[in-house]
């Protein structure tokens, strides 16, 4: 057991707290966008609209497999040479949506197929429009049952923050490496980076559990 | 039940004929039916009456034929089925109640969102039907909470709910475990008997007998037979009816 040096600890710990509200703000920010792009990208999927539907199939196939380091190099590198320049934020906040929306779009949609084509019928024999079903019937089934993938995408979003250090972004990993490569100081530095990342994540996790519950209680009785 | 034969024809179906892909569904089938009747239609497993049943309300679409309704034929494309789908209720073999929405607002859905109608007045008719069904306690409940028998009682109120003209049922009691069966048919025997005209396809040989006004018997797509219950059951026309007929005695 190596001696700790609290005092570092103490000294840094402003920073960590500065980084964990970055690096916070990036993950509800990215968390937000891929839903954002997932709902309506889920729909056109389901509802296959022509064209869109393959704009959005080739979308989700190219961001959930691609690098997201590559993505940030290439907004980060690449935008630059066409004349586009965004911060470090921007193209971090940008690359996790992109990478989130073809999850998001994945879990929506598995979610919306599980509401099965006999419930459409029914709606359907009561003289309910497309849109009234999509919106009355099936998509509040499907919310429902695709909570737990949704919350895996969110977490996943959290945790995939700890790479955009490598377009500058000073979010929780980024300043640990700072921190380590200044001053040696490795055990402190990793422990409050895993602190961090606990006061980050776990209350997001309870909170997706509780949601989880609430949820099934309020939409099946 | 009653003589309906000179009531005005609601429903006029006339050479409907469905292919699913190559296979015939349904061949030339023609059917009227009357205000206030009641007509059950038979046959075996995959004969085209429940395939026949969704032509009516545009679950399936038709390849040649005609369904005049109203004055209008449904069978052509094009047909806005929603303001159809109003006036033709259907219940179905597994309910399809609306699992995320309790009792109250599984009832609520099509007279308001669908009919504009206000709330209250939903929600007074709603309560009226369902204590025709005897399910006036059961309005706060999810669909999990009911039996079967229950859920199909109030997926039939949830059709009624919209003031169809007619009702269609898809074999309601088919996913019914047998001490139930007889709470769902006693409603559709009510509605018998209050006048409502019912296309029914069941599997229910004594219920078809006891609610009939007509009995439609179909294989293979086409209607083999139509006759009247007490002829159909004790001496069918058809060499076909017979045998079929023959495999629900012991």
């Amino acid at each position: 057991m190596p001696d700790i040096d609290f005092e570092f600890i103490v000294i840094h710990l402003p920073h960590y707290g500065r980084a964990l509200l970055l690096t916070l703000a990036l993950g509800l920010g990215a968390i937000l966008g891929s839903l954002l792009v997932g709902l309506p990208g889920s729909l056109i999927l389901h509802f296959r609209a022509p064209v869109l539907r393959r704009v959005v199939a080739a979308y989700v196939e190219f961001s959930r497999n691609t690098p997201l380091l590559a993505q940030l190099f290439f907004l980060y590198f690449g935008l630059p040479a066409v004349g586009i320049k965004w911060s470090g934020f921007t193209c971090a906040l940008t690359g996790l949506t992109f990478l989130g929306g073809g999850y998001m779009i994945e879990a929506l949609r598995a979610g919306i197929e599980a509401v099965g084509r006999p419930q459409i019928e029914s709606a359907l024999s009561i003289g309910l429009s497309r849109p009234q079903i999509a919106r009355l019937v099936v998509l509040p089934q499907a919310l429902a049952s695709a909570v737990p993938a949704l919350a895996a995408n969110c977490i996943f979003l959290l945790k995939e923050t700890s790479v955009v250090g490598i377009i500058a972004v000073a979010d929780l990993m980024h300043l640990t490496q700072g921190l380590i490569g200044l001053y040696y100081k490795t055990t402190e530095s990793l422990l409050l980076l895993v602190a961090g990342y606990v006061i980050l994540i776990v209350p997001v996790s309870l909170l997706f559990s509780r949601l989880e519950k609430a949820v099934r209680r309020a939409e099946f009785g | 039940m009653t003589t309906t034969a000179n009531a005005p024809v609601l429903i006029d179906a006339a050479c409907v004929t469905k292919f699913y892909d190559t296979r015939k569904a349904l061949d030339n089938v023609s059917l009227a039916i009357h205000a206030k009747e009641v007509v059950v239609i038979l046959g075996p497993s995959g004969c085209g009456k429940s395939t026949f049943l969704r032509c009516l309300n545009g679950l399936e679409t038709v390849q040649a034929g005609s369904i005049r309704f109203h004055g209008r034929d449904l069978a052509r494309p094009g047909t806005d089925w929603r303001p159809v789908r109003q006036r033709i209720g259907m219940v179905f073999q597994s309910y399809e109640l609306f699992p995320h929405l309790s009792v109250r607002d599984n009832l609520l859905l099509g007279p308001v969102h669908v009919q504009k109608r206000p709330r209250a007045e939903a929600l007074r008719q709603a309560e009226g039907l369902l204590e025709r069904v005897g399910l006036a306690d059961r309005l706060d409940s999810f669909p999990r909470q009911l039996s079967g028998g229950q859920k199909q009682r109030i997926a039939i109120v949830r059709a009624l709910s919209m003031n169809p003209e007619v009702m269609l049922f898809d074999e309601v009691t088919a996913a019914l475990d047998p001490e139930m069966v007889r709470e769902v048919l006693d409603v559709i025997l009510g509605l018998a008997r209050n006048g409502m005209t019912m296309v029914i396809v069941t599997h229910e040989m004594g219920f078809a007998r006891a609610v009939a006004d007509r009995i439609v018997f179909m294989d293979e797509g086409r209607i083999c037979e139509t006759n009247t219950p007490v002829k159909f059951f004790t001496a069918p026309d058809t060499d076909r009816a017979k045998r079929f007929l023959s495999r629900f005695l012991y």
